[in-house]
Protein backbone atom coordinates (compact mmCIF):
# COMPACT_ATOMS: atom_id res chain seq x y z
CA UNK A 1 0.00 0.00 0.00
CA UNK A 2 1.31 3.43 -0.93
CA UNK A 3 1.01 5.92 1.88
CA UNK A 4 0.45 9.49 0.80
CA UNK A 5 -0.91 12.69 2.24
CA UNK A 6 -4.61 13.04 1.32
CA UNK A 7 -5.40 15.79 -1.18
CA UNK A 8 -9.16 16.31 -0.91
CA UNK A 9 -9.42 18.43 -4.08
CA UNK A 10 -7.99 15.53 -6.10
CA UNK A 11 -10.16 12.93 -4.39
CA UNK A 12 -8.99 10.17 -2.10
CA UNK A 13 -7.28 7.01 -3.23
CA UNK A 14 -9.06 3.71 -2.69
CA UNK A 15 -6.85 2.93 0.32
CA UNK A 16 -7.50 6.34 1.81
CA UNK A 17 -11.23 6.04 1.31
CA UNK A 18 -11.26 2.61 2.97
CA UNK A 19 -9.21 3.86 5.92
CA UNK A 20 -11.49 6.85 6.34
CA UNK A 21 -14.57 4.63 6.30
CA UNK A 22 -13.07 2.35 8.93
CA UNK A 23 -12.38 5.32 11.18
CA UNK A 24 -15.93 6.67 10.77
CA UNK A 25 -17.41 3.21 11.44
CA UNK A 26 -15.56 2.70 14.73
CA UNK A 27 -17.34 3.47 18.02
CA UNK A 28 -16.53 7.09 18.90
CA UNK A 29 -15.46 6.20 22.44
CA UNK A 30 -12.72 3.93 21.06
CA UNK A 31 -11.19 6.62 18.90
CA UNK A 32 -7.53 7.05 19.90
CA UNK A 33 -6.12 9.95 17.86
CA UNK A 34 -2.74 9.63 19.57
CA UNK A 35 -2.10 6.15 18.22
CA UNK A 36 1.36 6.44 16.54
CA UNK A 37 0.27 3.91 13.90
CA UNK A 38 -2.20 6.33 12.35
CA UNK A 39 0.53 8.97 11.98
CA UNK A 40 2.89 6.62 10.18
CA UNK A 41 0.00 5.63 7.89
CA UNK A 42 -1.19 9.27 7.47
CA UNK A 43 -4.66 8.25 8.71
CA UNK A 44 -4.84 10.59 11.68
CA UNK A 45 -6.40 13.29 9.49
CA UNK A 46 -9.75 11.47 9.41
CA UNK A 47 -9.73 10.77 13.11
CA UNK A 48 -9.33 14.47 13.71
CA UNK A 49 -11.82 15.36 10.98
CA UNK A 50 -14.41 13.14 12.66
CA UNK A 51 -13.64 14.45 16.13
CA UNK A 52 -13.85 18.09 15.05
CA UNK A 53 -17.34 17.38 13.70
CA UNK A 54 -18.70 14.93 16.26
CA UNK A 55 -16.76 15.26 19.51
CA UNK A 56 -14.35 18.21 19.50
CA UNK A 57 -13.28 17.74 23.12
CA UNK A 58 -12.78 14.00 23.18
CA UNK A 59 -11.88 11.59 25.96
CA UNK A 60 -9.95 8.40 25.25
CA UNK A 61 -10.07 5.98 28.16
CA UNK A 62 -6.97 4.03 29.18
CA UNK A 63 -8.44 0.77 27.88
CA UNK A 64 -8.56 2.21 24.35
CA UNK A 65 -5.09 3.71 24.28
CA UNK A 66 -1.48 2.71 24.73
CA UNK A 67 -0.79 6.25 25.90
CA UNK A 68 -3.03 6.02 28.96
CA UNK A 69 -6.20 8.07 29.39
CA UNK A 70 -6.23 11.56 27.89
CA UNK A 71 -8.41 14.32 26.51
CA UNK A 72 -8.02 15.57 22.94
CA UNK A 73 -8.67 19.18 21.94
CA UNK A 74 -9.24 19.26 18.19
CA UNK A 75 -10.76 22.69 17.42
CA UNK A 76 -8.72 25.87 17.01
CA UNK A 77 -10.60 27.90 19.65
CA UNK A 78 -10.38 25.23 22.36
CA UNK A 79 -6.67 24.68 21.68
CA UNK A 80 -6.06 28.42 21.82
CA UNK A 81 -8.03 28.71 25.07
CA UNK A 82 -5.99 25.97 26.77
CA UNK A 83 -2.66 27.08 25.32
CA UNK A 84 -3.09 30.60 26.67
CA UNK A 85 -4.31 29.55 30.12
CA UNK A 86 -1.15 28.16 31.68
CA UNK A 87 -2.64 28.40 35.16
CA UNK A 88 -5.37 25.87 34.40
CA UNK A 89 -3.41 23.81 31.87
CA UNK A 90 0.05 23.21 33.24
CA UNK A 91 2.96 22.06 31.12
CA UNK A 92 4.73 20.80 34.17
CA UNK A 93 4.01 17.09 33.85
CA UNK A 94 5.80 16.76 30.52
CA UNK A 95 4.70 17.99 27.13
CA UNK A 96 4.12 14.86 25.11
CA UNK A 97 1.57 12.12 25.12
CA UNK A 98 4.29 9.60 24.52
CA UNK A 99 3.24 7.10 27.17
CA UNK A 100 1.33 7.06 30.43
CA UNK A 101 3.16 8.55 33.38
CA UNK A 102 4.40 5.95 35.83
CA UNK A 103 4.00 6.41 39.56
CA UNK A 104 1.23 7.91 41.64
CA UNK A 105 -2.17 8.73 40.21
CA UNK A 106 -2.57 12.32 39.12
CA UNK A 107 -5.08 13.36 41.75
CA UNK A 108 -2.49 12.84 44.48
CA UNK A 109 -0.31 15.56 43.10
CA UNK A 110 -0.22 19.05 44.51
CA UNK A 111 0.39 21.22 41.49
CA UNK A 112 0.79 24.48 43.40
CA UNK A 113 3.78 23.11 45.22
CA UNK A 114 4.92 21.62 41.97
CA UNK A 115 4.91 24.89 40.05
CA UNK A 116 7.05 26.61 42.64
CA UNK A 117 9.31 23.83 43.72
CA UNK A 118 9.56 21.94 40.48
CA UNK A 119 9.18 18.73 42.39
CA UNK A 120 6.21 16.50 42.58
CA UNK A 121 4.64 16.45 46.00
CA UNK A 122 1.65 14.53 47.21
CA UNK A 123 -1.06 16.34 49.18
CA UNK A 124 0.70 15.67 52.47
CA UNK A 125 3.81 17.40 51.15
CA UNK A 126 5.85 14.29 50.59
CA UNK A 127 8.04 14.39 47.53
CA UNK A 128 7.08 11.61 45.18
CA UNK A 129 9.28 10.34 42.43
CA UNK A 130 7.77 10.04 39.03
CA UNK A 131 9.33 9.15 35.78
CA UNK A 132 8.57 11.66 33.10
CA UNK A 133 8.21 10.75 29.48
CA UNK A 134 10.95 11.53 27.01
CA UNK A 135 13.37 12.19 29.86
CA UNK A 136 11.90 15.71 29.97
CA UNK A 137 12.74 15.90 33.61
CA UNK A 138 12.21 19.60 33.93
CA UNK A 139 12.78 22.19 31.29
CA UNK A 140 11.89 25.64 30.14
CA UNK A 141 9.22 24.14 27.92
CA UNK A 142 7.62 22.10 30.67
CA UNK A 143 7.92 24.65 33.46
CA UNK A 144 5.30 27.00 34.76
CA UNK A 145 5.97 30.56 35.92
CA UNK A 146 7.93 31.93 37.68
CA UNK A 147 10.61 29.29 37.07
CA UNK A 148 9.80 29.29 33.38
CA UNK A 149 10.83 32.93 32.94
CA UNK A 150 14.18 32.31 34.64
CA UNK A 151 15.08 29.48 32.30
CA UNK A 152 13.61 30.87 29.09
CA UNK A 153 15.02 34.28 29.91
CA UNK A 154 18.48 32.76 30.23
CA UNK A 155 18.60 31.45 26.68
CA UNK A 156 16.33 33.83 24.78
CA UNK A 157 19.27 35.90 23.50
CA UNK A 158 20.60 32.88 21.62
CA UNK A 159 17.94 33.49 18.99
CA UNK A 160 17.54 37.27 19.35
CA UNK A 161 16.84 39.29 16.18
CA UNK A 162 20.42 40.64 16.34
CA UNK A 163 21.90 37.17 16.65
CA UNK A 164 19.76 35.87 13.78
CA UNK A 165 20.93 38.73 11.61
CA UNK A 166 24.50 37.72 12.37
CA UNK A 167 23.72 34.07 11.57
CA UNK A 168 22.00 34.74 8.26
CA UNK A 169 25.12 34.92 6.03
CA UNK A 170 26.48 31.79 7.70
CA UNK A 171 23.27 29.84 7.06
CA UNK A 172 23.18 31.11 3.46
CA UNK A 173 26.75 30.06 2.81
CA UNK A 174 26.06 26.57 4.23
CA UNK A 175 22.82 26.23 2.27
CA UNK A 176 24.66 27.17 -0.92
CA UNK A 177 27.43 24.64 -0.26
CA UNK A 178 24.91 21.86 0.47
CA UNK A 179 22.94 22.58 -2.70
CA UNK A 180 26.00 22.92 -4.92
CA UNK A 181 27.13 19.44 -3.84
CA UNK A 182 23.85 17.76 -4.84
CA UNK A 183 23.85 15.41 -7.83
CA UNK A 184 21.92 16.37 -10.97
CA UNK A 185 19.72 13.78 -12.65
CA UNK A 186 20.36 11.26 -9.89
CA UNK A 187 18.08 10.15 -7.09
CA UNK A 188 19.06 10.97 -3.50
CA UNK A 189 17.48 11.25 -0.04
CA UNK A 190 16.51 14.88 0.49
CA UNK A 191 16.08 14.41 4.25
CA UNK A 192 19.64 13.26 4.79
CA UNK A 193 21.45 15.45 2.27
CA UNK A 194 19.61 18.74 2.66
CA UNK A 195 17.11 19.09 5.55
CA UNK A 196 19.10 17.18 8.14
CA UNK A 197 22.46 18.64 7.27
CA UNK A 198 21.42 22.29 7.19
CA UNK A 199 19.56 22.11 10.49
CA UNK A 200 22.38 20.12 12.11
CA UNK A 201 24.87 22.85 11.19
CA UNK A 202 22.59 25.50 12.67
CA UNK A 203 22.12 23.43 15.80
CA UNK A 204 25.89 23.06 16.21
CA UNK A 205 26.22 26.85 15.97
CA UNK A 206 23.47 27.39 18.55
CA UNK A 207 25.25 25.05 20.99
CA UNK A 208 28.72 26.10 19.81
CA UNK A 209 29.38 22.41 19.30
CA UNK A 210 32.13 21.23 16.91
CA UNK A 211 30.69 21.24 13.38
CA UNK A 212 32.52 18.04 12.44
CA UNK A 213 30.63 16.22 15.22
CA UNK A 214 27.22 17.73 14.41
CA UNK A 215 25.78 14.34 13.45
CA UNK A 216 25.93 13.50 17.14
CA UNK A 217 23.52 16.33 17.97
CA UNK A 218 20.91 15.12 15.49
CA UNK A 219 21.41 11.56 16.71
CA UNK A 220 20.75 12.58 20.31
CA UNK A 221 17.76 14.66 19.27
CA UNK A 222 16.28 11.77 17.29
CA UNK A 223 16.82 9.49 20.28
CA UNK A 224 14.88 11.81 22.60
CA UNK A 225 11.70 11.56 20.58
CA UNK A 226 12.17 8.03 19.27
CA UNK A 227 9.82 5.18 19.98
CA UNK A 228 12.36 2.32 20.24
CA UNK A 229 11.82 -0.58 17.87
CA UNK A 230 13.27 -2.45 14.92
CA UNK A 231 14.59 -0.02 12.33
CA UNK A 232 14.26 3.00 14.67
CA UNK A 233 17.27 5.12 15.61
CA UNK A 234 17.42 3.08 18.83
CA UNK A 235 15.95 -0.39 18.96
CA UNK A 236 15.48 -0.89 22.69
CA UNK A 237 14.65 1.28 25.70
CA UNK A 238 18.07 0.40 27.21
CA UNK A 239 19.81 1.64 24.10
CA UNK A 240 17.75 4.81 24.26
CA UNK A 241 18.61 5.50 27.90
CA UNK A 242 22.29 4.92 27.17
CA UNK A 243 22.25 7.50 24.37
CA UNK A 244 20.37 10.00 26.52
CA UNK A 245 22.94 9.57 29.28
CA UNK A 246 25.68 10.19 26.74
CA UNK A 247 24.04 13.50 25.79
CA UNK A 248 23.69 14.53 29.42
CA UNK A 249 27.38 13.88 30.04
CA UNK A 250 28.40 15.83 26.95
CA UNK A 251 26.07 18.68 27.89
CA UNK A 252 27.36 18.79 31.48
CA UNK A 253 30.91 18.90 30.15
CA UNK A 254 30.07 21.78 27.83
CA UNK A 255 28.32 23.62 30.65
CA UNK A 256 31.37 23.37 32.91
CA UNK A 257 33.67 24.46 30.11
CA UNK A 258 31.52 27.49 29.17
CA UNK A 259 31.16 28.53 32.81
CA UNK A 260 34.92 28.94 33.01
CA UNK A 261 35.08 30.94 29.76
CA UNK A 262 33.98 34.43 28.75
CA UNK A 263 30.19 34.69 28.15
CA UNK A 264 29.06 34.11 24.57
CA UNK A 265 25.65 33.87 22.88
CA UNK A 266 25.44 30.11 22.43
CA UNK A 267 22.73 28.40 24.49
CA UNK A 268 25.14 26.57 26.79
CA UNK A 269 27.15 29.68 27.59
CA UNK A 270 23.97 31.69 28.16
CA UNK A 271 22.76 29.09 30.67
CA UNK A 272 26.16 28.86 32.35
CA UNK A 273 26.39 32.63 32.77
CA UNK A 274 22.78 33.23 33.81
CA UNK A 275 22.56 35.18 37.08
CA UNK A 276 20.46 32.24 38.31
CA UNK A 277 22.94 29.59 37.15
CA UNK A 278 23.84 28.49 40.68
CA UNK A 279 20.17 27.73 41.38
CA UNK A 280 19.73 25.51 38.32
CA UNK A 281 19.45 21.87 39.25
CA UNK A 282 21.13 19.22 37.17
CA UNK A 283 17.71 17.90 36.21
CA UNK A 284 16.60 21.32 35.02
CA UNK A 285 19.70 21.81 32.92
CA UNK A 286 19.26 18.41 31.37
CA UNK A 287 15.69 19.29 30.51
CA UNK A 288 16.68 22.66 29.02
CA UNK A 289 19.35 20.91 26.97
CA UNK A 290 16.85 18.43 25.55
CA UNK A 291 14.28 21.06 24.65
CA UNK A 292 16.81 23.30 22.92
CA UNK A 293 18.22 20.29 21.09
CA UNK A 294 14.92 18.83 19.91
CA UNK A 295 13.27 22.20 19.30
CA UNK A 296 15.98 23.22 16.87
CA UNK A 297 16.24 19.93 15.05
CA UNK A 298 13.33 17.77 13.89
CA UNK A 299 10.88 20.63 13.57
CA UNK A 300 12.75 22.71 11.01
CA UNK A 301 14.13 19.62 9.30
CA UNK A 302 10.69 18.17 8.71
CA UNK A 303 9.24 21.48 7.60
CA UNK A 304 12.00 21.90 4.99
CA UNK A 305 11.28 18.40 3.70
CA UNK A 306 7.54 19.09 3.93
CA UNK A 307 7.84 22.21 1.77
CA UNK A 308 9.39 20.22 -1.09
CA UNK A 309 6.81 17.46 -0.66
CA UNK A 310 3.81 19.82 -0.56
CA UNK A 311 5.00 21.85 -3.57
CA UNK A 312 5.28 18.58 -5.50
CA UNK A 313 1.80 17.48 -4.44
CA UNK A 314 0.36 20.87 -5.40
CA UNK A 315 2.33 21.66 -8.59
CA UNK A 316 0.21 24.74 -9.25
CA UNK A 317 1.58 26.23 -6.05
CA UNK A 318 5.15 25.37 -7.07
CA UNK A 319 4.54 27.19 -10.36
CA UNK A 320 3.26 30.24 -8.44
CA UNK A 321 6.38 30.23 -6.30
CA UNK A 322 8.75 29.92 -9.27
CA UNK A 323 6.96 32.77 -11.02
CA UNK A 324 7.04 34.95 -7.93
CA UNK A 325 9.79 34.25 -5.38
CA UNK A 326 8.42 37.13 -3.30
CA UNK A 327 5.90 34.53 -2.10
CA UNK A 328 8.65 32.65 -0.21
CA UNK A 329 7.82 34.08 3.27
CA UNK A 330 4.12 33.34 2.79
CA UNK A 331 4.93 29.84 1.46
CA UNK A 332 7.11 29.27 4.52
CA UNK A 333 4.26 30.14 6.90
CA UNK A 334 1.80 28.03 4.92
CA UNK A 335 4.17 25.07 5.06
CA UNK A 336 4.58 25.47 8.82
CA UNK A 337 0.77 25.35 9.14
CA UNK A 338 0.28 22.50 6.69
CA UNK A 339 3.14 20.43 8.07
CA UNK A 340 2.56 21.15 11.77
CA UNK A 341 5.93 19.59 12.70
CA UNK A 342 4.91 19.08 16.33
CA UNK A 343 1.49 17.47 16.37
CA UNK A 344 0.56 18.45 19.89
CA UNK A 345 1.54 19.74 23.28
CA UNK A 346 0.36 17.95 26.38
CA UNK A 347 -0.95 19.78 29.42
CA UNK A 348 -2.36 18.65 32.76
CA UNK A 349 -5.40 20.31 34.33
CA UNK A 350 -4.46 21.93 37.64
CA UNK A 351 -8.10 22.18 38.70
CA UNK A 352 -11.54 20.98 37.62
CA UNK A 353 -12.53 22.92 34.55
CA UNK A 354 -14.93 22.91 31.63
CA UNK A 355 -14.07 23.06 27.95
CA UNK A 356 -16.42 22.58 25.00
CA UNK A 357 -19.15 21.43 27.37
CA UNK A 358 -16.99 18.65 28.84
CA UNK A 359 -15.88 18.49 32.43
CA UNK A 360 -12.12 18.03 32.69
CA UNK A 361 -11.01 16.98 36.15
CA UNK A 362 -7.95 18.16 38.03
CA UNK A 363 -5.04 15.93 37.08
CA UNK A 364 -6.44 14.89 33.69
CA UNK A 365 -4.04 14.93 30.76
CA UNK A 366 -5.08 17.10 27.84
CA UNK A 367 -3.52 16.91 24.37
CA UNK A 368 -3.68 20.16 22.39
CA UNK A 369 -3.71 18.84 18.82
CA UNK A 370 -2.16 21.64 16.77
CA UNK A 371 -2.23 19.29 13.78
CA UNK A 372 -6.03 19.24 14.02
CA UNK A 373 -6.58 22.91 14.88
CA UNK A 374 -4.52 23.89 11.84
CA UNK A 375 -7.08 21.99 9.70
CA UNK A 376 -10.12 23.49 11.41
CA UNK A 377 -12.31 24.80 8.58
CA UNK A 378 -14.04 27.20 10.96
CA UNK A 379 -10.75 29.05 11.22
CA UNK A 380 -8.79 28.21 8.08
CA UNK A 381 -10.50 28.24 4.70
CA UNK A 382 -9.83 25.12 2.61
CA UNK A 383 -7.70 23.93 5.48
CA UNK A 384 -6.72 20.62 3.89
CA UNK A 385 -5.33 22.31 0.81
CA UNK A 386 -1.86 23.82 0.55
CA UNK A 387 -2.20 27.40 -0.66
CA UNK A 388 1.00 29.44 -0.56
CA UNK A 389 -0.68 32.81 -1.04
CA UNK A 390 -3.57 32.32 1.36
CA UNK A 391 -4.83 35.21 3.47
CA UNK A 392 -3.19 35.53 6.90
CA UNK A 393 -0.72 32.64 6.44
CA UNK A 394 1.02 33.56 9.70
CA UNK A 395 -2.05 32.74 11.72
CA UNK A 396 -1.48 29.08 12.52
CA UNK A 397 -1.08 27.07 15.72
CA UNK A 398 2.23 25.37 14.93
CA UNK A 399 4.35 27.59 17.19
CA UNK A 400 1.83 27.49 20.00
CA UNK A 401 0.63 30.62 21.76
CA UNK A 402 1.15 32.09 25.19
CA UNK A 403 4.24 31.88 27.36
CA UNK A 404 5.51 28.60 25.87
CA UNK A 405 5.35 29.87 22.28
CA UNK A 406 8.18 28.50 20.19
CA UNK A 407 11.43 30.25 21.09
CA UNK A 408 13.09 29.58 17.74
CA UNK A 409 10.20 30.42 15.43
CA UNK A 410 12.08 33.21 13.67
CA UNK A 411 15.13 31.01 13.19
CA UNK A 412 12.95 28.29 11.69
CA UNK A 413 11.43 30.77 9.26
CA UNK A 414 14.86 32.16 8.45
CA UNK A 415 16.29 28.76 7.55
CA UNK A 416 13.29 27.89 5.39
CA UNK A 417 13.41 31.24 3.62
CA UNK A 418 17.14 30.97 2.92
CA UNK A 419 17.08 27.38 1.66
CA UNK A 420 14.25 28.28 -0.73
CA UNK A 421 15.91 31.46 -1.97
CA UNK A 422 19.00 29.40 -2.73
CA UNK A 423 17.08 26.46 -4.23
CA UNK A 424 15.01 28.66 -6.55
CA UNK A 425 18.18 30.42 -7.67
CA UNK A 426 19.74 27.10 -8.67
CA UNK A 427 17.10 24.59 -9.71
CA UNK A 428 13.93 24.99 -11.77
CA UNK A 429 12.54 21.93 -10.02
CA UNK A 430 13.14 19.39 -7.30
CA UNK A 431 11.02 16.33 -8.07
CA UNK A 432 9.85 13.94 -5.38
CA UNK A 433 10.19 10.31 -6.50
CA UNK A 434 7.47 8.02 -5.14
CA UNK A 435 6.28 8.74 -1.63
CA UNK A 436 8.38 9.63 1.43
CA UNK A 437 8.52 7.43 4.53
CA UNK A 438 6.43 9.13 7.17
CA UNK A 439 7.71 9.02 10.75
CA UNK A 440 5.98 6.52 13.00
CA UNK A 441 5.52 9.09 15.74
CA UNK A 442 2.58 10.87 17.34
CA UNK A 443 4.62 13.91 18.43
CA UNK A 444 7.12 14.62 15.66
CA UNK A 445 5.23 14.81 12.37
CA UNK A 446 7.79 14.24 9.72
CA UNK A 447 9.66 12.20 7.20
CA UNK A 448 12.32 9.55 7.70
CA UNK A 449 13.30 9.51 4.02
CA UNK A 450 12.24 11.28 0.85
CA UNK A 451 13.77 10.40 -2.50
CA UNK A 452 14.06 13.28 -4.94
CA UNK A 453 15.75 14.01 -8.23
CA UNK A 454 16.90 17.38 -9.53
CA UNK A 455 16.49 17.17 -13.32
CA UNK A 456 18.71 20.15 -14.18
CA UNK A 457 20.17 23.44 -13.01
CA UNK A 458 18.75 26.80 -14.06
CA UNK A 459 19.99 27.67 -17.54
CA UNK B 1 -9.69 58.77 11.23
CA UNK B 2 -6.60 59.77 13.18
CA UNK B 3 -2.94 59.85 12.19
CA UNK B 4 -0.43 57.46 13.76
CA UNK B 5 3.22 56.97 12.90
CA UNK B 6 5.23 53.74 13.09
CA UNK B 7 9.00 54.11 13.11
CA UNK B 8 10.48 50.85 11.87
CA UNK B 9 13.87 49.35 12.73
CA UNK B 10 15.51 50.93 9.67
CA UNK B 11 14.54 54.35 11.04
CA UNK B 12 11.82 54.99 8.46
CA UNK B 13 8.70 56.79 9.70
CA UNK B 14 5.42 55.47 8.30
CA UNK B 15 2.54 57.89 8.89
CA UNK B 16 -0.80 56.19 8.33
CA UNK B 17 -4.49 56.87 8.81
CA UNK B 18 -6.05 54.80 11.57
CA UNK B 19 -9.69 53.99 12.17
CA UNK B 20 -10.94 54.73 15.69
CA UNK B 21 -11.79 51.48 17.50
CA UNK B 22 -9.19 49.40 15.68
CA UNK B 23 -6.30 47.79 17.50
CA UNK B 24 -3.05 49.59 16.76
CA UNK B 25 -1.64 46.19 15.64
CA UNK B 26 -4.45 45.82 13.09
CA UNK B 27 -3.69 49.25 11.68
CA UNK B 28 -0.03 48.27 11.23
CA UNK B 29 -0.79 44.85 9.69
CA UNK B 30 -3.31 46.46 7.35
CA UNK B 31 -0.59 48.87 6.20
CA UNK B 32 2.05 46.08 6.02
CA UNK B 33 4.32 47.83 8.50
CA UNK B 34 7.50 45.69 8.69
CA UNK B 35 8.05 44.14 12.12
CA UNK B 36 4.38 44.02 13.16
CA UNK B 37 2.85 40.60 12.46
CA UNK B 38 0.00 39.89 14.88
CA UNK B 39 0.36 36.12 14.58
CA UNK B 40 -2.14 35.37 17.36
CA UNK B 41 -4.77 37.66 15.91
CA UNK B 42 -4.57 40.24 18.67
CA UNK B 43 -4.89 38.37 21.95
CA UNK B 44 -1.53 39.29 23.51
CA UNK B 45 -0.33 35.71 23.11
CA UNK B 46 2.56 35.91 20.62
CA UNK B 47 4.43 39.20 21.15
CA UNK B 48 4.83 39.84 17.42
CA UNK B 49 3.43 43.38 17.60
CA UNK B 50 5.84 44.85 20.14
CA UNK B 51 6.21 48.66 20.12
CA UNK B 52 7.76 51.32 22.31
CA UNK B 53 5.27 54.01 23.29
CA UNK B 54 6.76 57.32 24.51
CA UNK B 55 5.89 57.99 28.19
CA UNK B 56 3.88 61.15 27.42
CA UNK B 57 1.28 59.00 25.63
CA UNK B 58 0.87 56.55 28.48
CA UNK B 59 -2.11 58.36 30.07
CA UNK B 60 -3.95 57.63 26.81
CA UNK B 61 -2.64 54.16 25.96
CA UNK B 62 -2.94 52.93 29.54
CA UNK B 63 -0.77 50.32 31.23
CA UNK B 64 0.13 46.75 30.30
CA UNK B 65 -2.34 44.06 31.28
CA UNK B 66 -1.37 40.72 32.81
CA UNK B 67 -1.32 38.71 29.57
CA UNK B 68 0.81 41.36 27.90
CA UNK B 69 3.16 41.44 30.85
CA UNK B 70 3.59 37.66 30.71
CA UNK B 71 4.48 37.73 27.01
CA UNK B 72 6.83 40.70 27.36
CA UNK B 73 8.70 38.87 30.13
CA UNK B 74 10.63 37.01 27.44
CA UNK B 75 10.53 39.41 24.51
CA UNK B 76 13.51 41.32 23.13
CA UNK B 77 14.45 44.94 23.78
CA UNK B 78 11.87 45.34 26.52
CA UNK B 79 11.84 48.75 28.21
CA UNK B 80 9.37 50.67 30.36
CA UNK B 81 7.87 51.89 27.09
CA UNK B 82 7.17 48.38 25.81
CA UNK B 83 3.61 47.51 24.81
CA UNK B 84 1.95 44.95 22.60
CA UNK B 85 0.18 47.07 20.02
CA UNK B 86 -2.76 44.64 19.87
CA UNK B 87 -3.65 45.85 23.36
CA UNK B 88 -3.84 49.51 22.35
CA UNK B 89 -7.14 50.68 20.88
CA UNK B 90 -7.07 53.63 18.50
CA UNK B 91 -9.00 56.61 19.89
CA UNK B 92 -9.39 60.28 18.91
CA UNK B 93 -6.97 61.16 21.70
CA UNK B 94 -4.31 58.99 20.09
CA UNK B 95 -4.12 61.30 17.05
CA UNK B 96 -0.50 62.20 16.30
CA UNK B 97 1.15 59.40 18.28
CA UNK B 98 4.50 58.01 17.13
CA UNK B 99 5.56 54.53 18.24
CA UNK B 100 8.79 52.61 17.59
CA UNK B 101 8.45 49.12 16.16
CA UNK B 102 10.59 46.53 17.96
CA UNK B 103 11.90 43.47 16.12
CA UNK B 104 10.38 40.25 17.41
Amino acid sequence: MTISVPIPSLGLTEDQRAARERIYAAPLAELDPGDPESFGAQQMYWKFERLRAEDPVHFTAAEHSEQGAYWSLTKWDDIMAADTDHETFSADAGITLHRPPAGPVESDINYEANALGGQLRSEDGQIVQRERQDGLIQSLLSMDPPQHEVHRGAVVDGVSPANLKAMEPLIRERAGAILDALPIGEEFDFVEHVSRDLTAMTLATLFDYPQEKRGKLTFWSDVMTAIPGPGAVVETEEERMLAIREFFEAFAGMFQQRASQEPRVDFVSLLAHSPHAQDFTFAELQGDGIVLLVGGNDTTRNTITGSVYALNKWPGEYAKLRANPALIPSMVSETIRWQTPLTHMMRVATKDTELGGKRIAKGDRVALWYVSGNRDEDKVENANEYVIDRKNPRQHLSFGFGIHRCLGNRLAELQLRIIWEEMLARFPEITVVGEPTFSHNNFIKGYDRMTVVIPRRNG
Amino acid sequence: MVKVTFVTQDGAAHEVEAEVGWKLMEVAVNESIPGIYGDCGGQAQCATCHVHVPPEWRPITGERNAAEQAMLANAYDVTEDSRLSCQIIVSEELDGVTVDVVDS
